[in-house]
């Protein structure tokens, strides 16, 4: 049975109590994209300033639950100076963890070894992560992990990423 | 009036034996599902392993008796609602259904272009969206009474809003605010405009005594599942003169009364409204609901909800002072035993999550009322609903679970 610790790591929690990358950055040059979870009112609304196939910049504003909001400052964490491409190679791999099947992760370990690897009361950004998906880094978003445990959550946690997904798309 | 024996109550509840995260479990989520006694699953269980059979075709034994025992469920929710007769009820899968059958047939023959229908800033979508898709397709105006600061309707502007509408839906007890509207009071108004009154019981039925000659209204909706019966069961009260004069909502077997290759003609109230195999066994689950309600006394189900949330509302606000807002009414004579809250600095998901470790059931969401949800201006609450097996150790688990979540997100 999947615990409360597994959901609501360290990590998260000081994520979301204090939210990296909050604010807003003047349209345009930056651009705006909105994300909505109509089944629970979460709200996530980023700015990508986008220069040179570069994210320069990003802020986060919006609403919700600890999750979507952990995993919204930790993505903003995770793509700023980065690439557009190693921003897009960053969705897939988070992408691909939130898909991972609950049983496929006990059978591999990679429960363990990721939730391991960002350590409790790890709170610097882009600390070294220990699992590589799709060959990119992850650090503390591995924290997310254990939502896969709970299902219903799953939604909370992605709703930061395909929000991105449609900035970048609109933006380049 | 005899106070409920809870303890008896909840050994009638076989699912309250069930632990979760091994706890004992603590179901506060009645508004939106209630539990089921074992006479509900046992009548049931009985018509499938004793008498099962279509109804109202058979001519042998088996099918006389289902049909017996599915009028006879029709005969008994229409004395749980004060109706003159059973024929003034039709089945219905739910209360959504028996509100889009009015929405779908009274409605279009006399809600034309112009006209107005009026429905509160509490409705659930379920008495929002069909007068919306009428609205859209008709022009028709949609108005909509708003709320007072204490979250009771605010009437004061209820004679204009009145004006020219054709029909005036509310909902007898919010299923978020725990409001109870004064139906009387609105069908009063409402009928001296001109308009008739569709009432929402969905939340009132289970839990207070409603009887519809004293609401004077024209249509009451109301829902199974809510008041101890089965999914997939609810039903439309009518007064029989708009039963009689409404055309047929679904078409098929059951409904008509001839049909031949030019037409149909339509069978009697109410069976004109039940086309196809209806849910027979859950209409007699239903039954056996109405008959465990009736048994308890709804007066008494009224005090023992008004007693547990008076100490509901006063723990919460004890113990967790302002970092908790309630939304709904103070006043136990105005509102039900549904509660919304908010922590300050917690979202009511992860609240709603934490307290399931506990083995705490409470709904955390917008409630299928997202008017209302933009109207309070918050985009979710947890909301904990008290019912006939409820008591007060519920409460103190829900207050101790809440403990914990406002711990583990502390700042
Ligand atoms: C006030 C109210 N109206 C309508 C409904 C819809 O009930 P059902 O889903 O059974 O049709 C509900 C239940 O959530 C309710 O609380």
């Amino acid at each position: 049975m999947a615990g409360l610790e597994d959901l609501y790591r360290e990590i998260i929690l000081d994520h979301y109590r204090a939210p990296r990358n909050r604010g807003e950055l003047p349209v345009p040059p930056a651009h705006r994209v909105e994300g909505f979870n109509p089944l629970c009112g979460d709200e996530v609304i980023l700015y990508l300033e986008v220069d040179d196939g570069v994210v320069t910049d990003v802020r986060t504003a919006g609403q919700g639950c600890s999750i979507s909001q952990a995993s919204t400052s930790m993505m903003s964490a995770a793509i700023k100076a980065k690439t557009v491409e190693e921003a897009r190679g960053v969705i897939r791999a988070f992408t691909a963890l939130m898909s991972i099947h609950e049983s496929h992760l006990a059978e591999s370990g990679l429960a363990e070894s990721g939730l391991e690897g960002s350590g409790e009361g790890s709170v610097t950004d882009g600390s070294e992560g220990s699992s590589e998906l799709e060959g990119a880094r992850l650090g503390d978003l591995e924290a997310l992990q254990g939502v896969v445990k709970f299902p219903v959550r799953i939604k909370c946690a992605l709703l930061a990423w395909t929000t991105l997904q449609q900035g970048l798309d609109e933006a380049t | 009036m005899k106070d409920l024996d809870v303890a008896r109550i909840q050994a009638d509840f076989p699912i309250l034996k069930r632990q979760v995260h091994g706890k004992r479990l603590v179901y506060l989520d009645s508004a939106s599902s209630a539990q089921k006694p074992i006479q509900v699953l046992d009548a049931m269980d009985r018509s499938y392993r004793e008498s099962y059979a279509n109804v109202h075709r058979g001519v042998y034994t088996i099918a006389e008796e289902m049909t017996a025992a599915y009028e006879g469920a029709r005969a008994k929710v229409a004395a749980l609602l004060g109706a003159a007769s059973p024929n003034e009820i039709v089945f219905t899968k739910n209360v959504t259904e028996a509100i889009n059958l009015v929405a779908n047939t009274w409605a279009r023959v006399n809600v034309r272009e112009g006209d107005a229908i009026v429905i509160t800033e509490m409705e659930h979508h379920a008495n929002v969206v069909p007068w919306q898709m009428l609205a859209a397709e008709r022009g028709v105006e949609l108005r909509w009474i708003p709320l007072t600061d204490d979250y009771l309707l605010d009437l004061t502007d209820l004679d204009r809003l009145l004006d020219g509408a054709k029909l005036l839906s509310v909902t007898a007890a919010s299923n978020v605010l725990g409001t109870i509207n004064d139906i009387s009071h609105l069908s009063a108004a409402a009928h001296a405009a001109g308009a008739l009154v569709l009432v929402d019981a969905a939340q009132a039925v289970p839990h207070l005594p409603v009887d519809v000659a004293a609401w004077d209204a024209d249509f009451v909706g109301f829902t199974g599942h809510k008041m101890l019966g089965p999914s997939g069961i609810g039903g439309l009260w009518a007064r029989p003169e708009l039963l009689e004069a409404m055309p047929p909502f679904l078409g098929g077997g059951e409904m008509i009364r001839d049909v031949t290759k030019d037409g149909f003609t339509t069978n009697d109230v109410p069976w004109k409204f039940e086309a196809g195999t209806m849910p027979i066994v859950e209409a007699i689950g239903l039954g056996a609901a109405v008959d465990y309600l009736t048994g308890l006394g709804l007066d008494a189900v009224r005090e023992h909800e008004k007693t547990l949330t008076t100490y509901m509302v006063d723990q919460l606000t004890n113990r967790f002072g302002a970092g908790l807002t309630i939304y709904g009414p103070r006043d136990v004579e105005q509102r039900g035993g549904a509660v919304s809250f908010l922590f300050d600095n917690i979202h009511a998901h992860d609240v709603s999550q934490v307290v399931d470790e506990s083995g705490v059931c409470v709904r955390a969401g917008h409630h299928c009322a997202k008017p209302l949800m933009r109207v309070l201006g918050v985009p979710a609450t947890t909301r904990a609903s008290l019912y006939v097996y409820n008591d007060e150790a519920d409460v103190d688990a829900l207050v101790e679970a809440l403990a914990t979540a406002e711990r583990f997100f502390a700042i």
